[in-house]
């Protein structure tokens, strides 16, 4: 019986093929735009959690807050002040207590050099970022080398340079053909002691668009002589104590500063907290956009009921021819039940093409990845959009007295 | 014409009961059906009681409001009557549910109406099996039945064709065919030459007329005395009963109209 449900049901599809189409449509475009919703939701969160990986483990950041308040960092400020408002190198040492700071693994002091552009023979590269730091920088932000050396100790104040992947291959063609060769920053001659592994593009900045020279080196050529640091990385012992840390280093700074939690002049960032935050703001928005389709899905059922219903209008005599031949009211239900799980399926089957399809274009920067779940849950609401929107006028049409099904005109 | 299968062949697939007395084809019992309420009250059928037997081939003729057409529904199993028992092939069916209903239209009867009623966009073939789809014959067995019905009723050249593609004679043909298709004990026929010309309509009363004379019973529906004189026996309704019931010769065949009215 049910094969028959289906080939009655297929020729009353065929019968319409322009309405049946359209009504398949609502539920492509609901079931597409879910898929490729929930898609660059996760693809989003999986970028936000390469990012986390990329930027270090167990990293946080100390920086000089913008002066806020009556507090400035310039020279206006007065007598004795004025030096515990910058970050020092004396700064970043003190957080080297294992006393103190029993959470802290190891800090490395950053300067921040602007715009450096690296020259070797005709070759230039901007780089977007260039450090002067400590060797242990390149372990707190998981910096390791692909040809050549990371700096050590005995590099400081030397004009030695690491350089990240995407400045090298602007240099050269072969990048371990690099190493030890001399590349002009803004000018000044240094010598490449090693080229950093990739850690790969992620969104919108590139991780390994760096260069990053002993924190000496740096103040002597770029930033010129000053106490200041740019920021402190300092690397928690674990995962698990990464507020004990931060407490630890707010209590030493605020002690060497003499401010308190309310003027403080420096802030304590937990980058992969931050994006954590991001993943949160991206999953909530992933569920409303997701809703937003979902609600589509919806509009597209009712549309399937709709013309179902108008089919059983226009069918109302062949039901009655039907049931004067025999039909039962199980075979008139399953005929148009058939018919509109036929175009709520066939819809949902196509919309999860389409979802693939569209997934599989990089939108803003983000790499979309189809969740297999979305796909079962597609076919299954789909199907039972079918079966919900279709059980109604599928009834109705049993329920018609052949008697006045036949009379109808 | 190729020979259909005799009546009785399909009495024994339909009813298990079937080797017993021969029992009446059609018995109606003191049937009345009323519509409406209070004042509005009509009584489409105010006690009628009828008996058709097996191979009888009877016209059911009388004016309109006569009843006849809401006799065609409760005969057809369409409709059921407010009050009265009335026996198909021997079953009470005023005991079925409305399962059982289907059934019996399936099964017992065939239908032949005035617009022919094909489902539009269904090839002939497809028109004809149709019942026996709902009977659940294999696929095959009911092409070839199909096919044997449309040949019995001249039309197997014009089996692949849809019913826009036939003319109003060929539809009805069809129509007959379907009718035929599950071997019913009953042809049931509501003004099958009402929308057909006089060739048309010759053809199909031939055709009835040779079932007829071929064992099957049939009911017809008319208010056309012409069509009616084709028939064995006619009978005339006035105000939902039955007020002459005779032989097409003009004899009176029964005096089943007395009962009329009776409560």
């Amino acid at each position: 019986m049910i094969t028959e449900a289906v080939r009655f049901a297929l020729s009353g599809i065929a019968a319409n093929k322009m309405r049946s189409v359209l009504t398949t449509l609502g539920i492509v475009i609901g079931i597409s735009a879910v898929i490729t919703l929930l898609a660059v939701g996760a693809g989003t969160s999986n970028m936000i959690k390469d990012q986390i990986g990329k930027l270090g483990t167990n990293v946080l950041t100390v920086n000089r807050a913008v002066a806020t308040g009556g507090r400035s960092t310039g020279g206006s400020a007065t007598g004795a002040r004025t030096q515990s408002t910058n970050l020092t190198i004396a700064d970043q040492q003190a957080l080297n207590d294992p006393v103190l700071a029993p959470d802290i693994a190891t800090t490395a002091p950053v300067v921040q050099a602007q715009s450096v552009t690296a020259t070797l023979g005709t070759s230039t590269h901007s780089i977007a970022s260039t450090l002067g730091t400590s060797p242990s920088y390149f372990g707190i932000s998981n910096f390791t080398v692909a040809a050549g050396r990371l700096l050590d100790d005995a590099d400081s104040g030397q004009a030695v340079v690491v350089i990240g992947n995407s400045v090298a291959v602007d240099l050269a063609t072969d990048v371990s053909t690099l190493v030890g060769q001399t590349v002009s920053l803004n000018g000044q001659n240094f010598t490449v002691a090693g080229v950093l592994a990739s850690k790969g593009t992620s969104g919108l900045n590139d991780p390994d668009d760096v260069a990053m020279v002993p924190y000496a080196t740096a103040q002597d050529k770029f930033t010129g002589y000053s106490a200041s640091l740019s920021s402190i990385a300092v690397q928690a012992k674990s995962a698990d104590v990464m507020t004990q840390a931060q407490n630890e280093i707010q209590q030493i700074l605020d002690a060497r500063h003499n401010v308190t939690s309310a003027n403080r002049d420096y802030q304590v960032r937990n980058q992969a907290q931050v994006l954590s935050t991001a993943t949160t703001t991206t999953q909530t928005l992933t569920i409303l956009l997701s809703a937003v389709a979902g609600i589509s899905l919806l509009v597209g059922g009712i549309g399937v009921m709709n013309i179902m219903l108008v089919t059983v209008t226009e069918r109302t005599r062949e039901i009655g021819i039907r049931k004067a031949i025999g039909a039962t009211r199980g075979n008139i239900v399953m005929q148009f039940l058939v018919e509109s799980l036929i175009i709520s399926i066939l819809g949902g089957i196509v919309g999860i093409l389409i979802g693939f399809g569209a997934s599989s274009f990089t939108i803003a920067g983000i790499r979309p990845e189809v969740q297999w779940w979305t796909v079962w849950l597609s076919v299954v609401v789909s199907a039972g959009i079918g079966l919900v929107f279709g059980i109604y006028p599928a009834n109705k049409a049993a329920k018609l007295r052949p008697i006045d099904a036949l009379r109808y005109e | 014409m190729a020979a259909t299968t005799p009546a009785p062949a399909s009495e024994v697939r339909a009813a298990p009961a079937a080797h017993r007395a021969p029992r009446p084809v059609i018995a109606l019992d003191r049937i009345r059906k009323v519509y409406g309420q209070g004042e509005a009250e009509v009584r489409a059928l105010d006690g009628v009681s009828l008996t058709i037997k097996r191979g009888e081939f009877v016209a059911i003729v009388g004016a309109s409001g006569s009843g006849k057409s809401t006799m065609m529904n409760i005969i057809g199993c369409l409709d059921a009557p407010t009050s009265g028992r009335y026996f198909m092939d021997g079953i009470e069916t005023g005991e079925l549910d409305e399962f059982q209903l289907a059934q019996i239209r399936n099964r017992k009867i065939g239908f032949v109406f005035q617009s022919f009623n094909l489902i539009p966009r269904t090839r002939a073939v497809e028109n004809v099996a149709m019942p026996l789809a709902y009977r659940k014959v294999p696929r095959r067995e009911r092409h070839d039945l199909a096919l044997k019905a449309l040949d019995a009723v001249g039309l197997s050249t014009r089996a692949g064709h849809l019913p826009s593609q036939l003319s109003g004679g060929q539809q009805q043909r069809v129509a007959i065919a379907r009718a035929l298709v599950t071997e019913p004990v009953l042809l049931l026929a509501d003004e099958p030459t009402g929308a057909l010309d006089t060739h048309s309509s010759e053809e199909i009363l031939d055709l009835f007329g040779a079932l007829h004379a071929r064992g099957r019973t049939i009911v017809m529906i008319t208010h056309e005395p012409e069509v009616a004189a084709r028939a064995q026996r006619v009978v005339r309704m006035q105000d939902g009963r039955v007020i002459a019931d005779t032989a097409a010769s003009g004899a009176q065949t029964s005096a089943q109209h007395f009962a009329g009215g009776a409560q």
